[in-house]
């Protein structure tokens, strides 16, 4: 099987955000990781390619920093890569996301397509399922399961509350891939050295320009949410906590 | 004709999702707002006893969209026979819960049409005339005020919270409902939907627990659970945990809170190095007493905790065990 993986490079989960000049966006000098559930597609992508035999491909687009996600995919077993290199593709709402992946893969011809179920960053939820339809391929999202067969994959949905449903789909096919699914691998010093000589195919901007539009949706702006329930905070050493702590459990909430 | 707002509610197996009563409330506030119409669709194979429930709150009209082809769920379906009705109703403003199944197949309707979704919001403004949605970003550490910049029909989606069901205004009458039969072709429609299951009876049911230490990432290694556990147990409450612990194979999943865990709302929970992102705080938001300890003083756990303490759960977990157990000896 051949498999696309969307790898997104995102804030790190601890990094403190401060908001830059137009404050509709944050400064970028943050500390970078890879969004956590696009860290399970490609481990799933990876397994799935140890099955059925293939190739693991990894896309993502983002400024010069966003390849080091790639390399630690590559590293971990991915067989090539993809990045769409250019600052402005931050700014893009996920419709013109999916459409430039869609114009930098045109001429590939995938299985499987994987991203994760959302981004930490914009949390839309969006991105792969607009892939899907601008592809014109059946998708599935908040996968936790993936099994091929004769016809094509049956895939585990999860559903709300615990629930889970099975999904039978033909190839080729779009799938959102939940955090979870699997356990994700560490990269080997042999991987790490053998990624230094695989394939990264660069896209510029302008390659994919044609086939993007003006953004349909606009982020006015960006600020620090209002805190609206009253809080109270418990201060001074870790032992005046403790203490102050335990009074309130006992005294006013009397849970001991 | 003035605007037109649609509101999509969600129905399961003939069942109206309660989290469609807070889309409703929510486009009952858009149209105090702005002055356009309310109206209702339901989806399904049969829709029109929901309709009728939906008719009841103070909403223009609800429409019955109906065809075999709805049931079981697929987006395939749910798309094509939304495009329809939307093609011939064409509302400005088209609004939903973001469940699951929302997520599943709006961005795809909205792709076919050439639109967009606003998804995932929490609350609107009318501001000189524009309407602008606001939704949190960076897990709920920032908020935006997002606006459309694309022709009509706009899609937006709720978060599960966001406006209150309850607050559903019932009309006068009841709203007139229409029928809407769609043509869904054959060879629409690739996916096939097995059964929905529940997987084996969880051992753990924290649902009745009365008090709840809960770890998150902020534990950062699997052998320091047992701090949160040696507090548990001296507090003589339950252990559970955020998502990711539960992935990373640190604790069972059936110790998992939040939207794809357990709900739950003890007397007391104790938040250590969680951050409060919406599918963890659906999940224990009803909780009595909220405390939570987090370095990071902008953690947006912060925003829903009685009690706050900004600090390393490290140094103060320990302590606080010690206190504890002094305390509990001493009773
Ligand atoms: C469809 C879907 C369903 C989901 N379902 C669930 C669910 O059911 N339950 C759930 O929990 N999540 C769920 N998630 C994941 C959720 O979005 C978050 O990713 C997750 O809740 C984050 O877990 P966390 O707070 O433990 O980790 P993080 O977000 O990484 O937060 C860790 C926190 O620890 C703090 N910290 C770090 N070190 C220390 C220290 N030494 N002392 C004190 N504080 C420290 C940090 O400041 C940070 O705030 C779901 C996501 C999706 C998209
Ligand atoms: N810039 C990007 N680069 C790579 N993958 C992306 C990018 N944006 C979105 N994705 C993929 O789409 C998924 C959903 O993102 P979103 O729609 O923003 O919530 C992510 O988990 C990624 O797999």
């Amino acid at each position: 099987m051949k498999i696309l993986v969307c790898m997104k490079q995102v804030p790190q989960k601890d990094a403190p955000l401060k908001l830059n000049e137009s404050a509709a966006w944050i400064r970028e000098d943050v500390s970078y990781e890879v969004n956590e559930p696009d860290a399970y597609a490609l481990e799933e992508a990876l397994r799935q390619k140890e099955k059925h035999t293939g190739e693991v491909v990894v896309i993502t687009s983002g400024p010069a920093r966003s390849q080091q996600v790639l390399r630690e995919a590559l590293a971990k077993g991915a067989d090539r890569a993809i990045h769409l290199e250019d600052n402005a593709f931050v700014g893009l709402d996920a419709f013109n996301t999916a459409k430039a992946f869609a114009a930098a893969i045109k001429d590939e011809k995938f299985d499987l397509i994987f991203t994760g179920l959302q981004s930490d960053d914009y949390g839309y939820a969006q991105t792969g399922v607009i892939l899907a339809e601008l592809l014109g391929w059946p998708h599935a999202t908040i996968i936790m399961q993936i099994e091929k067969n004769d016809t094509g994959i049956r895939v585990k949905r999860e559903l709300e509350a615990g629930f889970f449903q099975f999904v039978d789909m033909p190839l080729p096919a779009v799938l959102t891939i939940q955090s979870g699914i699997n356990k994700l691998r560490y990269a080997t010093l042999i991987g790490i050295k053998q990624a230094k000589n695989k394939p990264l195919r660069k896209v510029t901007l302008a390659e994919v320009q044609p086939a993007i539009g003006e953004n349909l949706q606009k982020i006015e702006r960006l600020y620090v949410p209002q805190k609206t329930k009253k809080t109270e905070h418990i201060e001074g050493s870790p032992s005046e906590i403790a203490k102050k702590l335990v009074d309130k459990l006992r005294n006013e909430l009397r849970v001991i | 004709m003035p605007d037109t707002i649609l509101v999509i509610v969600e129905q399961r197996e003939n069942k109206l999702n309660r989290v469609s009563w807070e889309t409703i409330t929510a486009g009952q506030a858009i149209t105090a707002a702005t002055g356009w119409t309310l109206e209702a669709a339901v989806v399904g194979a049969s829709a029109s006893s929901i309709a009728a429930e939906v008719a009841a709150k103070k909403v223009a009209k609800v429409y019955a969209v109906e065809s075999p082809k709805l049931e079981p769920y697929t987006p395939d379906a749910f798309a094509e026979a939304l495009k329809q009705l939307l093609a011939a109703k064409q509302p400005k403003l088209v609004l939903m819960p973001h469940t699951y199944q929302v997520r599943d197949f709006v961005p795809k309707l909205a792709t076919a049409m050439g639109r967009t979704v606003i998804s995932d919001c929490i609350g609107f403004k009318h501001e000189n005339g524009k309407l602008v949605f606001t939704r949190q970003m960076f897990q709920g550490k920032l908020a935006a005020d997002v606006s459309f910049t694309s022709d009509a029909p706009w899609f937006a989606t709720f978060q599960n919270g966001a406006f209150r069901g309850d607050k559903a205004e019932a009309g006068a009458s009841a709203a007139p409902v229409e029928t809407v039969n769609v043509e869904i072709a054959d060879g629409v429609v690739r996916n096939k939907p097995q059964e929905v299951f529940k997987e084996a009876k969880q051992a753990v049911d924290l649902t009745q627990a009365e008090i709840i230490v809960s770890v998150g990432r902020g534990i950062k290694e699997q052998k320091n659970i047992e701090i949160a556990k040696q507090l548990a147990d001296a507090l003589g409450g339950d252990l559970a945990a955020s998502r990711p612990i539960c992935d990373s194979g640190w604790l069972p999943m059936d110790r998992q809170i939040g939207s794809s865990g357990q709900t739950v709302a003890p007397k007391l929970y104790l938040a250590l190095g969680i951050s409060g992102a919406i599918q963890h705080i659906v999940g224990m938001k009803g909780s009595r007493t909220i405390i939570a300890v987090n370095k990071d003083s902008e953690a947006p756990i912060f925003e829903i905790a009685d009690y706050a303490i900004v600090g390393n759960l490290f140094d103060i977990v320990p302590p606080l065990i010690e206190e504890v157990k002094k305390a509990k000896a001493g009773s």
